[in-house]
């Protein structure tokens, strides 16, 4: 997987990607058996990622990949590095 | 049918994630015959039924708890996995994948592939594939798997026949396997040797994907594997094995899926439109809380004709039997005992249906979990789980079916919490006492502030109570007992369906099934028990006093006074036998400790009572006192607890007497059928006798606290 860069070259995490954008999986770090288990759900470095909306409360994200929804915590988002972000076609 | 010609049936075990259809797969194979029940120790529902396939053999389906992989990250995947790992070569497999989903719902298959169990690929939903302008090619995934797949619509039974005959011709085949596993091939075949020397009775063919099931588990699993095991799975994690595993499976299933489904590049799908707006700030919230007002509304109100008309039924078979048997302690035993006990299994029936009914619209419709993503930070804040609102909400109606419902949560600490604290909220069957005790202390207080009445300000209080005490209890509940880290969330949203009348059905009736014959069983048996307490040991001496009373009073009165005489004889002995029996002695026994709470032996005679079902404190608080056939806008009742005094002369019933009583209700889980009810839904007895003692406890020091601080504050 050809790493793009971030605008500005800073890393960015799926946490800090707008609702309404999409980005690419890059890496997935955290604990082992949370990352092994966003893998098996397919989302994995490569993975395109749409972060859909946010709930009401400000947490959790709803995001899309692989024709279906997810809903993650903020708190894990921060553990998924991405690249390539930019803003879906509606 | 006995069990033994089941054991020998081939089993057909339907394997896929959540949200897949496979349950409704499932309905469609079995129907009405399926039988549901509890995994053994765990709180994970069990369903099989039995199948002719069209040759004429008869299986046994089983629906496994559905599961995004084979290293489980819960009790419901553990069964799942385990039944894969532990099946034989005569079980078929089915696994359905959603058509919609096939870039994620494919992984399954592939993982089921890689053992050599005879499989068939069920490719659900294609009609909404084919509905917006896509087609399907099974033909990629038969040839990569080296399978049967064969598309099918589970909802209308569309493909079900050829589904099945692809069951019949199902055979042991090799595993399927993973050509480029490149660096990580070496690691994981060293797994595969020490899974092979440490299991030796596991066939050849599970045991590649017995090593690569436990290079993706949880450290705690492999913490518990032998050593021959755990050391070359540890080197193969390190090596970064277990990414390249899935990314090989991905990358498989990526390109099946490109060459299975082909959509035309789509606009935004319905489902996402409808999500716009029912996940909206501002909007959504709004139609959230219309949503569960009505489901509010309805429990309360939808219920309460039937229930209303159950009662009377049993009622009148109880009249009719009294006045067919010869009278004594059998008739007491068939009409106060098994009639009365079977009345109190089956109102709780109409409550459950409606329930689950509700339940399954907002599930299979997919909200719950749109309601679940919603309130996830919320409901966080006291540890409790998105999916735990529903069921709090409806144990304002009853307890029954709100902790019945907790099986909508997955996590199963989250779903032991959620029953822990649902019966803190204050059921409808505790209504009846707030309105009796309200009445008979604070009968002559004038409105607060000039226009609301005491009642309205009494019943806001004891509701807020009831909802902060199950808050606090779920706070200190998963700090303490239930600690541990907050599971982490990762939620399928699934598609807006419309819930189908078939699936709805069958929900409902499983549910109302199991809770009559598991924990209806055990309400009876409890409630029999209690009557016999509340009317053994007889009095045999008094009864033969009041029976001559009665031809005394015969011999001199007639008419309305002979008719008033009479009755009074019967409250009088109805009360004396009361006292007599082993409940009311208990009652006496416990004055000392309830003395503090400004209640005496009566009033513990009652909380004894309203075991059996709160509603039943008032009619045994009525016998104690004297009055038959009270309930709790009885005036005569009322009259008397107003007038009732304490040995020493003071009155019993005081407005700060009838506040702890209140607040006592509140906080205790009086009520038998709760525990039942727990028991069935936690598997175990630990639960339902923790949650009695917890709450006893909270009760007693709740009602004491608030009885002594009034009266050192100078209340009375």
């Amino acid at each position: 997987m050809a790493r793009g860069g971030a605008p500005g070259g800073t890393a960015v995490n799926l946490a800090e990607v707008p609702a309404g954008s999409h980005a690419t999986v890059t890496a997935i770090g955290g604990a082992r058996a949370e990352s092994v288990r966003l893998h098996e759900l397919g989302l994995l470095p490569g993975t395109r990622v749409s972060v859909v909306r946010i709930a009401p409360l400000g947490d959790p994200l709803e995001l899309r990949l692989r024709g279906y929804s997810l809903s993650v915590r903020r708190a894990l988002a921060r553990t998924i590095e991405v690249d390539d972000v930019g803003r879906d076609a509606r | 049918m006995s069990d033994a010609t089941h054991a020998e049936r081939r089993k057909l075990c339907l394997f896929g994630n959540p949200n897949s259809g496979k349950t409704t797969l499932f309905n469609r194979l079995t129907g009405a015959r399926a039988r549901v029940g509890n995994y053994p120790g765990v709180t994970v529902e069990r369903r099989e039924g039995s199948l002719r396939l069209p040759n004429g053999e008869e299986v046994e389906v089983l629906d496994l708890p559905g599961t995004y992989s084979l290293a489980p990250r819960s009790p419901d995947e553990a069964i799942a996995s385990a039944a894969l790992f532990e099946g034989d070569t005569d079980s078929v497999w089915v696994v359905v994948v959603d058509a919609n989903a096939l870039a994620r719902t494919l992984y399954l298959a592939t993982l089921v592939a890689e053992t050599d169990v005879p499989l068939v690929v069920a490719l659900n939903m294609v009609d909404e594939v084919e509905g917006r302008g896509g087609r399907v090619d099974v033909g990629p995934v038969e040839r990569a798997l080296g399978v049967r797949c064969v598309p099918i619509v589970a909802s209308k039974g569309e493909g079900v026949d050829a589904l099945l005959e692809a069951v019949i011709a199902a055979k042991p085949r090799s595993p399927l396997a993973l050509p480029a596993l490149g660096p990580a091939a070496g690691p994981l075949a060293r797994v595969a040797d020490g899974v092979a020397s440490a299991f030796p009775s596991v066939r050849a063919g599970l045991v590649p994907g017995l090593a690569r099931r436990f290079v993706l588990a949880t450290d705690a699993e492999l913490g518990e594997l032998p050593d021959a095991i755990a050391r070359p799975t540890r080197e193969a994690i390190d090596a970064g094995a277990g990414e390249a595993l899935v990314r090989v499976r991905y990358a498989l299933v990526d390109d099946l899926t490109a060459r299975t489904v082909d959509l035309p590049a789509t606009t935004r799908s319905a489902s996402e439109r409808i999500d716009d707006v029912l996940t909206h700030p501002w909007l959504g919230t709004g139609i959230f809380l219309v949503v569960m007002g009505l489901i509010f509304e309805g429990l309360f109100v939808g219920a309460e004709p039937v229930v209303s008309v159950i009662e009377r039924a049993v009622s009148a078979v109880g009249g009719f039997v009294a006045g067919v048997m010869p009278e004594g302690p059998l008739e007491g035993l068939v009409v106060d005992g098994v009639i009365a006990g079977v009345g109190n299994v089956v109102t709780f029936v109409p409550q459950i249906a409606l329930l689950f009914l509700l339940l399954g619209v907002l599930e299979d419709s997919g909200y719950l979990a749109r309601v679940a993503f919603v309130l996830d930070r919320l409901m966080g804040a006291v540890g409790l789980n998105g999916r735990a609102f529903v069921p709090m909400i409806s144990g304002y109606a009853c307890a029954i079916p709100a902790v019945m419902a907790t099986r909508t949560i997955e996590n199963a600490k989250d779903r032991i919490l959620t029953m822990l604290v649902i019966p803190l909220m204050s059921c409808s069957a505790r209504l009846p006492i707030y309105v009796l005790v309200t009445a008979a202390v604070f009968s002559g207080t004038k409105p607060v502030f000039g226009f609301i009445a005491v009642g309205a300000v009494v019943l806001l209080a004891m509701y807020t109570l009831s909802l902060v005490a199950a808050v606090g209890a779920a706070a200190v509940l998963r700090r303490t007992v239930l600690r541990g880290p907050r599971p982490t969330l990762m939620l399928e949203l699934p598609p807006y369906r419309w819930p189908t009348g078939r699936n709805l059905a069958f929900g409902v009736w499983r549910r109302v099934r199991v809770f009559l014959t598991d924990a209806g069983s055990l309400i009876l048996a409890l409630s029999i028990i209690l009557w016999a307490l509340l009317s053994y040991p007889r009095d045999g001496a008094a009864h033969a006093r009041f029976e001559s009373a009665r031809e005394q009073a015969e011999t001199m009165l007639a008419g309305p006074a002979l008719d008033a005489r009479m009755h009074q004889l019967q409250d009088l002995e109805a009360q004396h036998g009361l006292e007599h029996s082993v409940a009311g002695r208990v009652g006496r026994a416990m004055e000392p400790a309830l003395r503090p709470l400004g209640m005496d032996w009566r009033v513990g005679v009652g909380v004894l009572g309203a075991f059996a079902a709160r509603e039943v404190f008032i009619s045994t608080l009525g016998t104690v006192f004297g009055i038959g056939d009270a309930d709790e806008t009885s005036a005569p009742l009322r009259d008397v607890l107003t007038r009732a005094k304490r040995d020493d002369g003071s009155k019993l019933f005081t407005p700060l007497s009838g506040v702890a009583l209140m607040v006592f209700f509140v906080l205790a889980c009086q009520c038998m059928s709760t525990l039942a009810v727990v028991r069935r839904e936690s598997g175990s007895w630990k639960w339902p006798v923790f949650l009695f003692g917890y709450m006893s406890v909270l009760a007693y020091v709740g009602a004491l606290l608030v009885y002594q601080a009034g009266l050192a504050m100078g209340f009375s």
